[in-house]
């Protein structure tokens, strides 16, 4: 191979006086992170009052709050992607009356903002005092009082995200299923394999790389969600309920809204690299090209790079 | 003589106004290989489509091994199949597609068992051991782990007869097996369905190779405008067509 080219690049003068003036902003953003006023007689303080966060960041209630936030949010999102495929199913299937009933629900569902749902549910005793299981306008099997069942918050709210989450993960997923290509399905009924068996085992895991990332963005805004659950139903346990029942008291509300925040990001960025994972396992046999690094790889990869560079188009 | 592998007498299909079959008759026999020929659009793929009743016919009698496909008489009226019924046929008869429709997330062992499995709740080594000799007939016994994306188009159609074969079927459909190939590859595929034919399989192909409809073929059928204008013996029909639409046909592809 011949040696290779030694050229002179092209200079990027907007390039350096953009990152000029984000020097700037970035700086004066920073300053106003550590800057102090004089508040409360205390010269020192810190407008972002970082003491506060660093005292509330771990305490209990706020650890237990994110607890529950991650527990609602998990529950939630298993049984509205469930009940989601059973939707999209049914809007598919060949049966008129199954892709009605799944037409009125996400009409439903999705016509009303889940805020109100959710007060909506924690009211459903004020419509039907017991619920029961039984033969119309005949003989009840079981029975409950409903007071009982809407007394428990974290249930009211689990049920009221799960179902409106089945509107929209039923959605993602009918997307995910008209994607894959119909040879695919033909190729599986001449093997043999009924409806079911053919979605199951060959349509579902194929329509999965369309449905996970919509899914990923549905479950990192169901985790932000579950913050409604404590304004909608007075309660629940959930972190943003656990952080306003702080601030009620001590009326330092910027930094404990902070101390939420750090907990809402950190959660969510495990979200994001756990969808990473999901996606790099669903992508396997599609395209030729190697499945996207990991962070140990990509880190691994660097590390040998700035030992020795390798030469462009060298074999590796 | 017992009754034909396949017999369709003056077999119908149309799509909403759209006639696209207009009365087929086609026997076949156990082991034996019939080629359907004619230009796009004949009504070849349909038809073959219908023998494994993914196309429902609209007139007609169709039957596989003297059984109707997708339907049952009963007191002098036809009733329709269970789903259960209709996959239970279907998994007798063998279908290898124009594009190839492996399953792109399973490797190429996966797509060939994935039929005994889940069809017929087969987990046994015995299958696993069958599932690898056929890769090794069809001359991929090293790709077994690589998935479809990786293969070349030649290499994935005969991974999609393996993939066939492994159900055990008595008929084998073909549907423009190599239209979709690089005609370098061709030869490779064709030579898998040559073996295929002297083992005795039962086959029906829709092809456009006029060559191996006349060396391996034992009926050729030309079709046009959804009916049969000519049949016969391969070796008299493809080479001294009396029907001047065949002999216009053969003039523009060989």
């Amino acid at each position: 191979m011949p040696p290779a080219l030694d050229v002179v690049p092209v200079r990027h003068v907007g390039r350096w006086i953009a990152s000029g003036v984000l020097l700037i902003v970035v700086a004066m953003f920073v300053h106003t992170l550590f800057s102090s006023i004089p508040r409360n007689g205390n010269p020192h303080d810190s407008r972002f009052e970082w003491n506060v966060v660093g005292h509330y960041l771990f305490q209990w209630s706020i650890v237990h709050g994110a607890i529950v936030t991650l527990e609602i949010t998990a529950i939630s999102m298993a049984a509205g992607v469930l009940l989601g495929i059973v939707l999209a199913a049914m809007r598919l299937s060949a049966n008129r009356q199954l892709r009605w009933a799944s037409w009125s629900y996400l009409w439903f569902f999705r016509g009303t903002p889940v805020y109100v749902q959710l007060i909506f549910w924690s009211n459903l005793a004020w419509i039907y005092p017991r619920l029961s299981v039984g033969i119309p306008f005949g003989p009840s099997f079981w029975s409950v009082d409903t007071n009982s069942l809407i007394t428990n918050l974290f249930l009211v709210a689990v049920v009221g995200l799960s179902l409106n989450e089945a509107a929209y993960m039923a959605e993602i997923v009918r997307a995910g299923i008209i994607a894959v290509d119909h040879g695919q399905s033909e190729a599986a009924q001449a093997l043999g394999m009924r409806r079911v068996q053919t979605l199951v085992r060959i349509v579902l895991p194929q329509a999965m790389r369309v449905i996970v990332p919509p899914t990923g963005n549905e479950t990192i805004s169901m985790l932000k969600t579950t913050s409604l659950v404590g304004a909608a139903l007075g309660g629940g346990g959930e972190l943003y309920r656990a952080v306003q029942n702080i601030y009620d008291l001590n009326y330092l509300i910027p930094p404990l809204l902070i101390v939420g925040c750090l907990w809402y990001l950190a959660m969510t960025s495990v979200l994001s690299i756990g969808q990473f994972y999901i996606e790099r396992y669903y992508g396997r046999g599609i395209g030729v090209g190697p499945a996207p690094l990991t962070l140990s790889q990509t880190i691994r990869r660097s590390l040998r790079r700035t030992q020795r560079p390798p030469m462009p188009g060298a074999p590796s | 003589m017992s009754e034909p592998m396949v017999k369709a007498e003056n077999v119908h299909k149309s799509f909403g106004h759209l006639e696209v079959l207009k009365g087929v008759d086609v026997e076949v026999r156990a082991g034996e290989v019939a080629c359907l020929l004619g230009p796009s659009g004949s009504g070849k793929s349909t038809f073959l489509r219908c023998i494994n009743h993914l196309e429902k016919i609209t007139a007609g009698r169709l039957s596989v091994d003297g059984e109707l496909v997708g339907y049952e008489e009963r007191r002098g009226r036809l009733h329709e199949l269970t789903e259960h019924r209709v996959c239970a046929k279907r998994a007798e008869i063998g279908m290898v597609f124009q594009r190839f429709n492996l399953f792109p997330h399973l490797t190429v062992l996966d797509n060939v068992l994935i039929g005994p499995r889940t069809v017929k709740k087969d987990r046994s080594s015995a299958t696993v051991d069958r599932a690898r000799a056929l890769l090794d007939r069809v001359g991929l016994a090293a790709k077994e782990s690589a998935y479809p994306g990786q293969l070349s188009g030649g290499q994935q159609q005969r991974v999609a007869i393996a993939r066939a074969l492994c159900m055990e079927p008595k008929l084998m459909l073909f549907d423009e097996p190599t239209s979709a190939l690089d005609p370098e590859l061709v030869g490779e595929v064709l030579d898998v369905m040559r073996q295929l034919a002297a083992d005795g399989m039962t086959m029906v192909v829709v092809t456009h190779e006029i060559g191996f409809a006349r060396e391996v073929g034992d009926t050729a059928y030309f079709m046009d405008g959804g009916v049969i204008l000519e049949s016969g013996d391969p070796r008299q029909v493809l080479v001294q067509p009396t029907h001047p639409r065949l002999q216009d046909f053969l003039s523009k592809v060989l």
